[in-house]
């Protein structure tokens, strides 16, 4: 192989301007960062509250529920994010759609954060159901013998342990959505995957390119890990031994 | 205090409560029992509205249980229930478990709530054990945990489904001790045991289910003089014997 090695590559100023390739990696990783965590925060919110209606037993909400997850789980990510790029403007009333088209600040971001949050609020809902079904019906029938409305029971008795219960499934998926955050280069958002592909084209050093950003990946689901044990470790509950029902 | 009048259930097709009458009036403590599968928790979920029936009506302290109209959380706040897995609040102290219904529901103070929830504490022979968490008691002494979570609460009542019977039996008696006490007390009870012992000490009234029909619904002088029906005979012989 006759490849030229060039470690220093990175230190480089980039062809047409005066960043070198690490600024560019390092505004990617910024951005895939921003993208990631944004996207992580709105699929906990809307995951818990769909993945709680999944079992509440008003028939409606329920079945709303589980269209939202059969949706935003069954279409390939990739093809959702041009859904929302794409499509989704052309349906909305004129005024709006030229407004997002030509006006409105961050759009790629704003998208890819949106769709990656909805696509994952479908996987976190799964594993939020799973969770409130783990726990004996007698929780819940403590907590509303004891006067808590049903929402209050959720939010006192019923979520808290189902959260401390899937901490395990909720690592892999806060893990994905780093990886996954990879799709927005697609619709332009200058995220790691982007600005790599830009300093290869750029520099024609491919490989120390990719391999950095492999080890930026790396650790970003290495820390999420982390995070999510450290957080497992400070929540667990003394003698509490996981019973399944 | 508490009627029950011509209730029946059935989960599809299948009739849990078949025709349930009874009274409950302050200050009486009534035992039900019966064989396993008889409805005897059912008919009990069905006081405090936990399970929905679909025929007759249940007032309790002269609100219909029934009445769509009627606020479930306020009733059940003031009915007292204690189960037979204790149902404590893992992720809670033992205090956070106390207070966090007087807090909530009946909007007391924390400081109030917590004090009203020590002194139960203390009644209960717990006081020791505030800052732990309920994985880390005994299943008796959970037990006597949860039903001072209910007394904070100032129940007009107390339903017990089976509150013994996941207990080891060495623990049984300390949850009976403070049974009794609360029933010497004049506090009304509907307690769902087959420890007969208790049933002889403090109840009134023993209702005998079978099927989900109250079959015998007597005196403790009469139901453990003689019971009339056969089934309550073959019933307390087996319970008796062993
Ligand atoms: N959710 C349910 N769906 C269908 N059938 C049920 C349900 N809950 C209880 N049953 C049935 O209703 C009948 C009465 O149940 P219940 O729990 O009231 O009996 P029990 O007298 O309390 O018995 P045990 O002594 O075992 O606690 C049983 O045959 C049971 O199988
Ligand atoms: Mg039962």
């Amino acid at each position: 192989m006759n490849y030229h090695w060039n470690w220093g590559i990175f230190l480089e100023q980039v062809k047409a301007g005066e960043e070198t390739y690490l600024d560019w990696l390092i505004t990617g990783f910024g951005w895939t960062l921003a993208v990631a965590l944004t996207a992580w925060v709105m699929a906990l919110l809307c995951g818990g509250i769909i993945g709680t209606l999944r079992t509440a037993p008003q028939r409606g909400l329920a079945f709303f529920a589980t269209c939202w997850v059969e949706l935003f789980r069954n279409i390939p990510l990739l093809v959702q994010m041009f859904l929302w790029f794409f499509v989704v403007p052309e349906l909305l009333p004129r005024e709006l759609s030229l407004w997002i088209k030509q006006d409105m600040p961050a759009k790629e971001f704003v998208t890819a954060v949106l769709c990656l949050g909805l696509f994952t609020s479908a996987r976190v809902a799964e594993q939020v159901r799973a969770g409130v079904q783990s726990l004996p019906n007698g929780q819940r029938m403590a907590g509303l013998a004891i006067g808590f409305t049903l929402p209050q029971t959720y939010r006192y008795v019923i979520l808290p342990m189902a959260f401390r219960i899937i901490i395990p499934p909720l690592t892999s998926e806060f893990m994905n959505i780093f990886k996954n955050s990879s799709v927005a280069f697609a619709i332009g958002v200058l995220e790691l995957t982007f600005q790599a592909r830009q300093m290869q084209e750029d520099s024609e050093q491919g490989i120390e390119t990719y391999l950095a950003v492999t080890v930026l990946y790396f650790i970003c689901a290495f820390v999420a890990n982390r995070g999510m044990a450290f957080i497992e470790k400070r929540s667990r509950v003394p003698g509490f031994i996981a019973t399944s029902k | 205090m508490i009627e029950i009048n011509n209730v029946s259930k059935w989960y599809g097709q299948f009739q849990v409560l078949t025709d349930c009458s009874t009274q409950i009036t302050k200050g009486d403590v009534v035992v039900v029992c019966g064989p396993s599968g008889s409805g005897k928790s059912t008919l009990i979920k069905c006081v405090n509205g936990l399970e929905a029936f679909q025929q007759g009506n249940i007032v309790v302290n002269g609100t219909s249980v029934g009445d769509p109209k009627t606020n479930l959380p306020k009733l059940r706040s003031r009915v007292g229930m204690v189960f037979q897995h204790f149902e404590l609040f893992p992720h809670m102290s033992i205090t956070e478990n106390l207070v966090i219904g007087q807090t909530k529901v009946l909007g007391r103070s924390k400081e109030e709530a917590q004090e009203r929830g020590l002194k139960l504490l203390d009644r209960v022979g717990l006081k020791s054990q505030a800052d732990k968490f309920p994985g880390q008691l005994s299943g008796g002494q959970q037990q006597r945990v949860a039903i001072a979570r209910a007394l904070a609460m100032d129940p007009i009542c107390m339903l017990f489904d089976e509150p013994t019977s996941a207990l080891d039996p060495e623990m049984i008696n300390e949850v009976l001790d403070v049974m009794v006490e609360l029933a010497n007390e004049g506090m009304t009870m509907m307690v769902v045991t087959h420890e007969m012992g208790f049933a002889r000490k403090v109840a009134d009234r023993v209702i005998f289910m079978d099927h989900g029909h109250i079959v015998e619904d007597a005196t403790k002088e009469e139901f453990f003089g003689t019971p009339r029906s056969e089934r309550a005979q073959q019933f307390l012989s087996k319970i008796l014997s062993h």
